[in-house]
């Protein structure tokens, strides 16, 4: 029983770092880059939801509508003036770009919203007790599972059926070859970085609902943590990715639960380690060897 | 200096060759599959010691993927490469070139941001000794090694009349310096046979010329065999004494440049089918 | 000719190199005795020697041999505690202060090292930004290993405890009553003699040029560089590719590992999460800024970096804000075509390559 409790904490946690590294799956397999900024973007939609919950009184959806827009805002700025100059530019130079974005965006934070952590009620309060109260499920965890699935399937259909996925599909090829079809890649790129912004608040959102406080740095570790899972599931592929957000959540969840607490973090990238060493491109992802 | 002359042999059949008793290269049964596809099937070459062959055939054939092969940049999932008499097995790309093996790139891989001086130092590194100490201290090992390399690497230079030209960036030569500083680079490594994979692409009728000879002089000077891919039918025809032809990962012919032209296979190869006349 | 001349320019670059760094350290050293520092730029001038050290080092790893590096702090954190623990347990043995730091840094640069092996090892069979999310992971692996170090140091020698459960108190390591508590856990070490003097950040930084200029000037450099421009070319002509990228990426381990121990024996309390990925761009920002490759650039791009959110002061609490978009705004700059080209204009136009034999 106590078993089952750590595995659904870990399932719940796991679906968290999924939805956020579906977003950053997304934006590797197409900007090529490493958007450190995402974490951040993550925690914005977190004080986004809990402004308007808590200062303007709107129910929980409105919040999280709110915050999807104000996030989806943001990521298509972000890469407007930060990314898009950069298209052309060293790998690193556009890593460091992302670093300062990040950096800007937690200052922000910190001016407006200032040092302390904040309380966030959970959008879904209350549990679900079953047998005989022996395991306690919160909502919220059942809420994010549900979510992670939805989105995860949504966009596997997205990517798979509609003509703007194919597009996507597309340019994370040969973005060259892309345009030549006819495709206008930036439109493309602006709509993955909108698409993984949305996500991203989504998962701030639930997030903060799980770890029920909120600070400017929220964000900045599972951030981390979900870019680790996008890698530890082969990045730029969408199963691989949830399955990666998964995994990890699980593996934090029994590695604090039965090993230590202390080491938790280190035993989750001691396992991504391992992964990659057996399997350098990630789990489901592609190895392709360099052609001579 | 380096300059002994060594007859030229007289152009026999490839698989006969037998100009001093023990073939350098040796390829029996080699073959290569990419999921399913069969790259490369059932390859036999032999190679003189002093050879030099070419290795021809349409566009896709795999002839640069037998030189992967033949460098272990893929390991063959069949056959035997001898080289020397020596079975390759087991060996990768760093053992392969240290066994004897040297080679230039298709798509020329230079390094692009070292002087052309470094790029040929680099491929003396295996025959020097001082270690990282005696580099970061300068002691006298790293004077006396340096010393002898920079003044190895100007006279494999001075092969191509490059040696002026021992200070610039690599990056920054032009097209056929790039391709010529590939051969010296690979040459600095002091092979035993010479791969080279389209050196005269890109260059223009004159420096072709250039190179039929710069590729006669090396076999020359240093006594070793080559093999070269190459698409212009002059520079072949001319400077090989064996020719081998693949078409779909086979080999289709082999011979010497007569035997090759008349091949009606080799012909069918290149032109398509052909009724009658 | 020109074989000579280009020679002249590596060394000459060099020597202004070294030259600058001495110049630099006497004008400083004499504004400071002339009393025209003040304090908190006096408080900074060590931690300006661990972080130029730290960026010249992570150069060689990130410029030199071209492999992206997210956890280089992870070495200055070895290196800081192995340091401190050295330092501290030669306290009563040896009276001499500079001895005992020397030994420290040494001791900092031995175990970074062997930390550089391990992680090296597994990790440079990586490429990319696989590589470069594994060296992450190392980092913080490292930081949460350390939070769970508990060492001691009394008559009977060294104590050591690993926290696992996060239940042991520095209690467990049952020391005798005059014991010396190094590192407590997550607290960190405290207590710690401060030794580092900004004559030994100058020396280890001149320390770290030789070798890190040496090293690059010698076949180790010319191999470490030509696998970076084109790894299978340099295994085709017998480079030994293993080889090179760990004799790299270990001496980089290493000076940071260097510059660890003088960092933590700059203050007298350390905790490791100081540690953290957040350190590790920081340098990296400092490397790239100051250019891939190019060392003095790093050298100078971590000192001024280092002081400016200090000289930002006057926008108090926006001087963050202004870091990050003077961050943005820079690397906007550096990599915009127009200007790029502009700049291009005073470089010496590339030389004619065709020759007639």
């Amino acid at each position: 029983m106590e078993f089952l409790s750590y595995l659904i904490s870990g399932i719940s946690l796991g679906s968290i770092y999924a939805i956020i590294a579906l977003g950053y799956t997304m934006v590797y397999g197409i900007a090529k880059m490493l958007n450190f900024a995402h974490g951040d973007v993550i925690m914005v939609g977190g004080y986004v939801s809990l402004v308007a919950m808590t200062s303007l009184g709107v129910p929980s959806v409105a919040a999280i509508l709110l915050a999807m827009v104000v996030c989806t805002i943001l990521g298509v700025v972000i890469e407007r003036l930060a990314y898009k100059p950069l298209r052309d530019a060293p790998s690193l130079a556009v890593l460091i770009t992302a670093i300062g974005v990040s950096y800007f965006l937690q200052n922000a934070a910190l001016q407006v919203w200032g040092a302390n952590p904040r309380m966030y009620a959970s959008v879904a309060s209350g549990t679900l007790k079953l047998f005989d109260g022996q395991l306690t499920i919160p909502y919220v965890s059942l809420l994010t599972v549900a979510a992670c699935i939805v989105i995860m399937v949504g966009l596997t259909l997205f990517t798979s059926r509609t003509k703007m996925g194919k597009a996507m599909r597309a340019c994370s090829e040969d973005k060259g070859a892309a345009q030549l079809m006819g495709i206008d890649v930036n439109r493309t790129i602006s709509m993955t970085f909108a698409i993984g912004s949305a996500l991203a608040a989504i998962a701030g959102v639930l997030l903060c609902s799980y770890t029920t406080s909120l600070s400017p740095t929220t964000g900045s570790m599972p951030g981390i943590k979900a870019f680790t899972a996008a890698v530890f599931g082969g990045i730029g592929s969408i199963p691989g990715a949830f399955l990666g957000g998964l995994l990890l959540g699980i593996i934090e969840s029994m590695a604090k639960a039965y090993i230590s607490m202390q080491l938790a973090n280190s035993i989750v990238f001691a396992v991504l380690i391992v992964v990659l060493l057996v399997r350098p491109a990630g789990l489901l992802g592609k190895y392709v060897p360099e052609k001579v | 200096m380096l300059s002994k002359l060594v007859p030229i042999p007289s152009g026999s059949m490839i698989p006969d060759r037998d100009i001093d008793k023990r073939p350098i290269l040796e390829c029996i049964g080699l073959g290569i599959t990419f999921g399913g596809l069969k790259a490369v099937e059932d390859f036999n070459l032999t190679i003189g010691r002093t050879e030099i062959a070419g290795l021809i055939g349409p566009n896709g054939a795999g002839k640069t993927t037998v030189f992967n092969l033949l460098t272990k940049v893929y390991q063959p999932t069949k056959g035997t490469i001898l080289l020397d008499g020596v079975d390759t097995h087991g060996m990768d790309t760093m053992k392969v070139n240290r066994a004897g093996i040297a080679r230039t790139f298709q798509n020329i891989r230079l390094f692009q941001d070292l002087s052309v001086e470094d790029n040929v130092k680099v491929g003396m590194d295996t025959q020097m000794h001082y270690n990282m100490w005696s580099g970061i201290f300068r002691l006298p090992g790293y004077w006396k090694e340096e010393k002898v390399a920079h003044e190895r690497a100007l006279e494999l230079l001075s092969l191509f009349g490059m040696e002026d030209l021992a200070g610039v960036k690599a990056g920054a030569l032009p097209y056929g310096a790039q391709r010529r500083l590939e051969i010296v680079r690979a040459l600095a490594t002091n092979p035993s046979l010479l791969l080279l994979d389209e050196p005269a692409a890109g260059m223009n009728p004159s420096e072709t010329a250039e190179l039929m000879e710069n590729i006669r002089k090396i076999r020359d000077t240093f006594q070793i065999a080559v093999l070269l891919i190459e698409h212009d039918m002059n520079l072949v025809m001319n400077i090989c004494e064996g020719i081998c032809v693949l078409n779909f990962g086979r080999v289709i012919a082999k011979g010497s440049p007569e035997d090759i032209q008349k091949n009606p296979k080799v012909i069918e190869a290149y032109l398509g089918k052909q009724k009658e006349a | 000719m020109k074989k000579l001349k280009s020679l002249k320019t590596t060394t000459k670059v060099d020597f202004a190199t070294y030259l600058g760094v001495i110049a630099a350290f006497f004008i400083v050293s004499l504004l400071r005795s002339q009393g025209l520092l003040n304090r908190s730029l006096t408080g900074m001038l060590v931690p300006i020697c661990c972080y130029i050290v730290m960026a010249v080092s992570l150069n060689l790893t990130v410029g030199i041999l071209g492999e992206l590096s997210l956890g280089h702090a992870g070495f200055m954190s070895v290196g800081a505690f192995s340091g401190i623990i050295v330092a501290m347990s030669l306290q009563s043995a040896m009276p001499v202060a500079w001895v005992r730091l020397l030994a420290a840094l040494i001791a900092g640069a031995l175990f970074a090292a062997l930390a550089g092996l391990i992680v090296g090892v597994p990790v440079l069979r990586l490429r990319g930004d696989y590589l470069a999310i594994v060296t992450l992971a190392f980092g913080e692996i490292i930081k949460e290993l350390i939070n769970c170090l508990l060492v001691g140091y009394d008559e009977n020698g060294l104590h050591m405890a690993f926290n696992i459960s996060g239940t042991l108190t520095i209690d467990d390591l049952h020391m005798s009553p005059g014991a010396v508590t190094i590192i407590k856990g997550a607290q960190g070490a405290t207590g710690t003699e401060k030794l580092a003097t900004f004559g030994a950040g100058f020396l280890l930084v001149m320390v770290t040029l030789v070798v890190v200029l040496n090293l690059v000037r010698s076949r180790a450099g010319r191999a470490v560089m030509a696998i970076r421009d084109n790894r299978i070319a340099a295994e085709s002509i017998g480079v030994n590719v293993t080889k090179y990228k760990l004799i790299a990426f270990i001496t980089s381990a290493a000076l940071a590992g260097a510059s660890g121990a003088l960092f933590g024996l700059n203050y007298s309390s350390l905790v490791a999460s100081k540690f953290d990925f957040n350190t590790s761009i920081l340098v990296l920002v400092y490397v790239v800024l100051g250019g891939l490759g190019n060392i003095w650039g790093s050298i100078i791009a971590a000192a001024v970096l280092y002081i400016l959110p200090e000289a930002l002061r006057q926008f108090s609490d926006y001087r963050m804000l202004v870091y990050a978009i003077v961050l943005i705004l820079v690397m906007l700059a550096t990599n915009n075509p127009t200007l790029k080209n502009f700049l291009g204009r005073f470089k010496p136009r590339k030389q004619q390559g065709k020759e007639a034999v």
